[in-house]
């Protein structure tokens, strides 16, 4: 799950991280407000779930996520440009997001930019820090061109991170004098938040140093353990679905883990480790995987139904492929579940259905019985082939 | 000699009067196994399935049946302290089922862990089944929710991240003739118990296995290190087979250990290292049996 720039802001207010000023206007009229209570030099950001918003374009044709302005009637009319418009960036693809709201703050004077994350390291089962004099940048190259200005700090979960820890971490990014007090508040803080909302990750990119020696957290990039959602009501409130993908909004209300792609050849399988390996295959038979689809080990006729209508509801689709391998799942109540979804549904593209296991032979049964023009498969490799023959004829 | 299991292991179920741990007891009983005992707090002194004692406590399971062995199948709030109670109970070993555990959690349940004599297997996870000599490998020792029947005993020592993708390679195997010694299912998240390298080290170290199948997929660098160490050490062949070619950066792919990010955890990186091992990789997961035995050169008569 992801959550808006203010929304991290807010979380940073709330553990006491030292932010810029500034507030969410949903409305320009907001956004004059804003600016005007916060006076001074204005900063308006457009808020989607996607990186690039300076150099992005509206489809108005404005240009930049990110603007400037002296007034608050400036911010006024930048925000009128950015509001239910959408903006396309190298992250959100072609089609772009639509602007429901923006960040008005104060303009920063930015003297240092730093980098500051914390995030699990799965090698040692525990938190660690990375922090880094290059901020404001891409940190992978960083990382990659200069490993040495790249430092890394392991907490031991049962001690959190320590406070000699924060100190050597403020020292080693020439945070010294009057910044350490602050950079080690900030450390710690940003510590707490990590494991109070059960983050993956949390990162600040750039840490600023202001003209006037202030350190603030500029720009936030949040994860989330999504299986302690259950436990984080508040995080679980900041949930945008007009973020999200409406395939993939759909499939979560039937427990459906399902994740849209760009191909053509949609895929529906039980298990997520058999659900990859299956989009591999497709393409590995010359075909473009339109999904990711584990419908879990015991999907019901629902479910199954549900997971039709969403891969249907894809214009892109020109053929599916039902991957099943019934370990304890009985194959019968999958192929009779597949034969109900596809009669209901109308089905007018090629299905290639591969069932494997626990009474294939009746579930094999069902299918031909069915009426239905669909196509069976004896392994995971001819199913893929044929899917992929069947919509290269079909094009 | 197998692995982790024998049939004569003595299990106990901690979640065994739950609905998905109640069905896969079943199962379990069914296949053979060694069920001495469930444990749920407040149904101390019922009976699972007329036979099976329940207690309150693991401490108490543990100490009126002998069991060495603890499967948790309690739901996610209440997994991590679950597994602890197995540690402090002092089984030698805890396989945990539980899928969506906090990963927060895992991280508190690995640092208490050390030093201790238990090994955990997953969260998030199928299982371990050392198959039975019974027909379709009745009388097994299965742990977990994979399913028994398609399992034959041999040879083959199969780890995996992902439970259908080991049902695949397994059921591969069977219908070809070869057998399994012992077939682990490591788990799809991130905090793990035991990890693929530990696995192989127990299958290069058991007699009964003669070759291995090592599934692994995107995320974390878990498969690169069981690579490294095959590469120096393993005397038997391995074949392996990584899912998530196609994954698209930054998406979890169901498994929460599932995310190539930052560059790291790609399908690429994990095949090439397995390759630079001398590890004989699949080119599909249709391929995983057939790779393997071509690079073993065994024949099933023999296996059977």
């Amino acid at each position: 799950m992801n959550i808006h720039e203010y929304q991290a802001r807010e979380l940073f207010a709330k553990f006491g991280v030292a932010t810029q000023p500034g507030g969410v206007a949903f409305t320009p009229e907001e956004a004059e407000q804003v600016a005007a209570k916060l006076g001074g030099k204005i900063v308006v950001k457009a808020q989607i779930h996607a990186g690039g918003r300076g150099k992005g374009t509206f489809k108005n044709g404005f240009k930049g996520g990110v603007h400037l302005c002296d007034t608050p009637a400036e911010a006024r009319e930048i925000a009128s440009k950015m509001i239910g418009q959408v903006l396309v960036t190298h992250q959100t693809g072609p089609d772009g997001k639509e602007v429901g709201k923006v960040f008005v703050g104060e303009a920063v004077d930015i003297k240092r930019e730093l980098y500051f994350a914390i995030l699990l390291d799965r090698a040692t089962a525990a938190p660690v820090v990375i922090a880094s004099t290059e901020g404001g940048v891409d940190i992978e190259s960083v990382a990659e061109k200069t490993p040495e200005k790249i430092l890394r700090i392991g907490v031991d979960p049962a001690l959190g991170l320590l406070p000699y820890q924060t100190r050597k971490i403020a020292v080693k990014l020439g945070l010294t004098g009057k910044l350490m007090s602050q950079a080690t508040k900030l450390f710690t803080n940003l510590y707490k938040l990590f494991i109070d909302c059960d983050c993956s990750l949390v990162e600040i990119n750039p840490l600023v140093v202001t003209a006037k020696d202030e350190l603030l957290a500029l720009d936030a990039k949040f994860g989330f353990d999504d299986n302690a959602l259950y436990r984080q009501p508040e995080i679980l409130a900041m949930r945008d679905k007009t973020e999200e993908d409406p395939r993939e909004v759909a499939a979560s209300e039937y427990a459906l883990n399902y994740i849209g792609l760009d191909g053509n050849i949609a895929c529906l399988v039980n298990g997520a480790g058999l659900a990859m390996a299956t989009m591999d295959i497709i393409q590995y038979a010359g075909g473009s995987p339109a999904n990711f689809l584990d419908v879990g080990g015991g999907a019901t006729k629902d479910q199954v139904l549900a997971a039709f209508r969403i891969i249907l509801g894809d214009k892109n689709v020109k053929g599916i492929l039902v991957n099943i391998f019934g370990g304890i799942m009985d194959c019968n109540i999958i192929a009779t579940g597949i034969v109900e979804a596809a009669k209901e549904i109308g089905l007018k593209i090629p299905l290639v259905v591969r069932l494997e296991g626990n009474n294939v032979e009746a579930g094999k049964k069902t299918l031909a019985d069915s009426g239905l023009s669909l196509i069976t498969a004896d392994n995971i490799l001819d199913a893929a082939q044929k899917i992929v023959a069947e919509v290269k004829k079909a094009a | 000699m197998a692995i982790l299991v024998t049939p004569e292991t003595k299990i106990l179920i901690q979640g065994i009067t739950g609905s998905f741990g109640a069905r896969h007891a079943q199962l379990s009983l069914d296949y053979g196994t060694q069920v001495v005992a469930g444990v749920t707090p407040g149904k101390g002194g019922q009976l699972f399935a007329d036979k099976v004692p329940i207690f309150d406590t693991v401490e108490e399971a543990v100490k009126e049946t002998g069991a060495t062995v603890s499967v948790v199948f309690v739901p996610p709030p209440f997994a991590a302290d679950a597994i602890l109670e197995g540690v402090d109970a002092g089984v030698d070993l805890v396989v945990a089922i539980t899928e969506g555990i906090p990963v927060n959690d895992m991280v508190k349940v690995k640092h208490a862990m050390r030093g201790t004599k238990t090994r955990l297997i997953g969260p998030n996870c199928p299982g371990v089944v050392t198959p039975g000599t019974g027909p379709n490998s009745h009388g097994g020792c299965r742990i977990g929710i994979a399913p028994g029947y398609i399992h034959k005993k041999g040879n083959v020592g199969v780890v995996s991240r992902s439970g259908t993708l080991t049902y695949e390679a397994v059921w591969q195997l069977t219908t070809r003739g070869y057998g399994q010694s012992t077939c682990v299912g490591i788990g799809g998240d991130p905090v793990n118990g035991t990890s693929h390298l530990d696995i192989i080290k127990m299958f290069n170290d058991d007699p009964e296995t003669e070759a291995i199948i090592m599934i692994g997929e995107i995320g974390g660098t878990a498969e690169e290190e069981a690579a490294a160490w095959v590469k120096e050490h393993c005397k038997k062949p391995v074949a392996g087979f990584i899912a998530g070619a196609t994954a698209p950066p930054g998406r979890r792919m169901g498994h929460a250990g599932a995310i190539v990010s930052g560059g790291k955890g790609t399908a690429a990186a994990k095949i090439q290292a397995m390759r630079d091992a001398g590890i004989a990789v699949a080119p599909t997961p249709a391929d995983m049996a057939d790779t393997l035995i071509k690079h073993w050169g065994k024949s099933a008569r023999y296996d059977s």
